[in-house]
């Protein structure tokens, strides 16, 4: 049904797809899996319209298409969830799914009908809970992200990619969409799943295609392959251990809270992060983890309850207070509220750090830039180049430039919200090295995660949270998926 | 290498259809006209520049952090009203400083009521726009003549072939652009119109930045005031209708965005002189004044065409 023939782009002279040969049928699921930057959002991007290529064909159906707009790839049934949120914040969820698709009777937008199909919509792709009049921007990351896909589900596709659709969907959520995935494809539907999260891949793919630098490295069944073999066909290296050995001895608490409450958020929350720990936090989407966070970093006030740092309580008014005492907050949401998108990478990274590279009044931009280098050389930031806008970077190295800016403000406690969205997992291995290290020197982490291996194997505790209590408190070496699920959805003993 | 540089450097936003409109008006001026190349014509491009320039910096800086400045027009008159009628009883250079300071304060009210009350920069500059021209005729109905000729020193002398107000002008813009490129607030003003939420969790103190760039902007809008009061040798409450659009007209052609966080001093110093050498153009053309404005518009709308096709590649 599509097949690709030496398809290359380049973005201002810098070729990133060098020729891309590629078939897929309906009725197949195709996994492309690939390192940060390896062309995997290029690919797609060129497959909906939104951007030319420079060279090569592609066929639908057998017959030649030239995919020159979005438009042009929606009328051949073409339909897209991109990597970065698309949504128009404050539209209505209906608006949103139905954009330019309204209804109408008599000339006017027939609401009440609006509202019933959009619900059908959302009902039919499994995700419910969400009010169609609500305007985009109050849902979480995890309910905007559903709102995408019911919006391309809206005009019955042919073919459905979906650019990393589970970096912010867990448990049900993602349940639902495999389900839904499974729908598609018994409907003879093609359905290509970026992902860098393997097992899932492995789970859902019949077929899973690896990008290397802008080349297919190769294609095969799950059957023919496993995990270790992908990442080595990602990585072109072989990753010995995920998740470092953790067995550090906490120091003195460094981050506390007792009942705190947040009204409509969370309550009677009472937590500690000591010194060189790495606490995890888990639940579902809504459960209040975020807003915790938040509350946690001054950038929402809380309603009762205490904050202490370093045994001290504190009342803190401002982001600029919290980074004061040694706090960082690497939100959920990159583009939303972790970067500028249209400046460099450089001022990205400074950003959380300005007062520090001031000498003489002035931005001392050799010490900045050496500082900013040696960070994402850490990081393995790519490209290296700092002067570019941090918008033409692949959003996994998009997502290393918000760690770099708060890893730069040398924090004692580290805020983690959902920090390895889209992060490829050679890339991963090394974060959680760092973390390792860092905390390893003394630092306390408390990282939010929906994704339950990391939320385990990257810590030594995990709280889970459910409808804004934190209800379990389990040793990560204790610890098992089924364990802290069944206590995210509030039915373990 | 160099150029490669140069192109990189996103401080500077300056293009390619940009540079060369630049040089096809200078090229057409010199060689299809006598006086355009004359001192005297040169000498009076730079003073016309002047007061454009000084706005368009203060909006600039407004601009970059998806504000809008409406009132800097009612500021000039403001500000050289007072100087002027405060020079009858005080020293000039504090009469004068009286007036400029008129102008902080305007942007320090205009930059309260936006950045700690979240009221709309395009409402708010509106009230204030009605409310200082208001004031300049409160504080004069009729035009004021300063009565010491040193009151003309700084509108109208020049050190060696350079008009004071020229080198002020320079002076000015080599700041900003260190301000905004060379200093944290400088950066921070950028990023605040490019995502607000991101600079406060960087720990940014954002009302005050935005209030800054108000300031700014008014001190600027009065020093504009004084030095045209100056050079014009008499201070008139009505000074300065429409100025706002030529100084927010400069920023675009400049490259800066009205939604915030794109825009550049260097942009910004050429729109301000593509737009005074089309007007000195127009006027050595002998094109009627009402021409002019059409002709204006339409240079304005495919500039900015231009470089936005451009842009995007
Ligand atoms: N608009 C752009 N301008 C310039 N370069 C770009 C642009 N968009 C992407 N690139 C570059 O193209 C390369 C491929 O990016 P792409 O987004 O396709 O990667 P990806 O495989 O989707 O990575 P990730 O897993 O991080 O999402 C990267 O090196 C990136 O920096
Ligand atoms: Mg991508």
């Amino acid at each position: 049904m599509l097949s690709l023939r030496g398809v290359r782009k380049a973005y201002s002279g810098v070729e990133v797809l060098h020729g891309i040969d590629f078939e897929a049928h309906g009725g197949e699921v195709v996994a492309i899996a690939g390192a940060n930057g390896a062309g995997k959002s290029t690919l797609i991007k060129i497959l909906c319209g939104a951007v030319a290529r420079d060279a090569g064909t592609i066929a639908v159906d057998g017959r030649e298409v030239a995919l020159g707009s979005p438009a042009a790839a929606a009328a051949l049934g073409i339909r897209t969830v991109h990597q970065e949120l698309t949504l128009v914040p404050q539209l209505s969820v209906t608006e949103n799914v139905l954009l330019g698709d309204l209804p109408k009777r008599g000339g006017l937008v027939d609401w009440p009908a609006a509202h019933e199909r959009t619900r059908a919509l959302l009902s039919r792709t499994g995700f419910t809970g969400v009010d169609p009049r609500t305007p985009a921007k109050r849902l979480s990351v995890a309910r905007q992200q559903m709102v995408e896909i019911a919006k391309a589900m809206a005009s019955e596709p042919r073919m459905l990619i979906l650019d990393e659709p589970s970096a912010v969907l867990a448990g049900d959520d993602l349940d639902q969409l495999f389900a839904l995935i499974r729908s598609l494809r018994a409907d003879g539907v093609l359905v290509l799943y970026v992902s860098h999260r393997l097992d899932e891949v492995m789970e859902i793919a019949d077929r899973i295609t690896v990008i290397k630098d802008g080349l297919i490295a190769a294609t095969s069944t799950p059957r023919e392959t496993n995990e270790e073999e992908i990442v080595r066909q990602m990585a072109g290296r072989r990753l010995e251990q995920i998740y470092p050995d953790r067995r550090e001895k906490p120091g003195r608490e460094l981050l506390g809270t007792t009942g705190l409450t947040r009204e409509g958020a969370f309550e009677e929350v009472s937590l500690s992060v000591c010194a060189g720990e790495v606490v995890g936090v888990f639940g579902l989407v809504g459960s209040g983890r975020t807003e915790l966070a938040e509350c946690l970093f001054a950038a929402a006030p809380h309603d009762a309850g205490e904050i202490r740092l370093a045994g001290r309580a504190v009342r803190l008014r401002s982001p600029k207070e919290a980074i004061a005492q040694g706090l960082a907050f690497v939100t959920e949401d990159r583009k939303g509220s972790g970067l500028v998108l249209d400046l460099s990478v450089r001022d990205n990274a400074a950003l959380a750090t300005l007062p520090r590279w001031r000498r003489h009044g002035l931005l001392d931009r050799k010490r900045q830039q050496a500082a900013i280098e040696d960070m994402n050389e850490r990081l393995d930031v790519r490209p290296r180049t700092t002067s570019k806008p941090v918008k033409q970077l692949s959003g996994g190295n998009q997502q290393k430039v918000v760690l770099a800016k708060w890893l730069l403000s040398r924090p004692k406690v580290l805020i983690l919200d959902e920090p390895t969205r889209g992060v490829d997992v050679a890339a991963r291995v090394d974060l959680y090295r760092e973390i390792d290290q860092l905390t390893r020197a003394g630092l306390g982490v408390l990282m939010i995660s929906s994704d339950l291996t990391e939320v385990i194997g990257a810590t030594d505790r995990v709280l889970v949270m459910h409808e804004g209590r934190l209800v379990a408190d389990v040793p990560s070496a204790e610890a098992d998926e089924e364990l802290l699920l069944a206590h995210s959805i509030g039915v373990a003993a | 290498m160099i150029v490669q540089r140069l192109r990189d450097d996103r401080s500077l936003l300056i293009n390619g259809s940009f540079v060369v409109a630049f040089v096809v008006l200078l090229i057409v001026a010199a060689t299809t006209t006598d006086s355009f190349m004359t001192d005297d014509n040169i000498t009076n491009l730079m003073k016309q520049s002047v007061t454009t320039g000084l706005l368009a910096l203060g909006m600039l800086m407004v601009i970059l952090t998806g504000g809008i400045d409406l009132s800097v027009g009612s500021v000039v008159a403001l500000a050289g009203i007072m100087a002027a009628g405060l020079s009858a009883d005080l020293p000039i250079p504090l009469a004068m400083a009286i007036g400029v300071a008129a102008g902080v304060a305007c942007g320090f009210v205009n930059g309260m009521l936006v950045a700690r009350f979240r009221l709309a920069p395009f409402v708010v500059t509106l009230a204030a726009l009605t409310t200082i021209r208001g004031l300049a005729y409160v504080y004069s109905e009729t035009p004021v003549t300063p009565t010491d000729i040193g009151f003309l020193w700084i509108g109208t002398e020049s050190i060696g072939p350079f008009p004071v107000a020229t080198l002020i002008v320079v002076a000015v813009f080599a700041l900003a652009w260190v301000f905004l490129t060379r200093t944290g607030a400088g950066r921070a003003i950028i990023a605040i119109g490019g995502n607000r939420e991101a600079v406060r969790l960087a720990g940014v103190n954002v009302p005050r930045h935005i209030l800054v760039t108000y300031m700014i902007s008014g001190f600027l809008a009065g020093l504009a005031g004084v030095i045209l009061a100056s050079r014009v040798g008499i201070a008139q409450p009505s000074v300065g209708v429409a100025f706002e659009l030529n100084a927010i007209a400069a920023c675009v052609i400049g490259g800066a965005s009205l939604a915030g966080g794109r825009g550049s001093v260097l942009g910004t110093l050429g729109g301000v002189v593509l737009l005074a050498l089309i007007d000195n153009l127009l006027t050595l053309y002998d094109v009627q004044s009402y021409w002019q404005q059409v002709l204006k518009g339409l240079i304005i709308v495919a500039v900015v065409l231009a470089r936005r096709t451009e842009d995007e590649r």
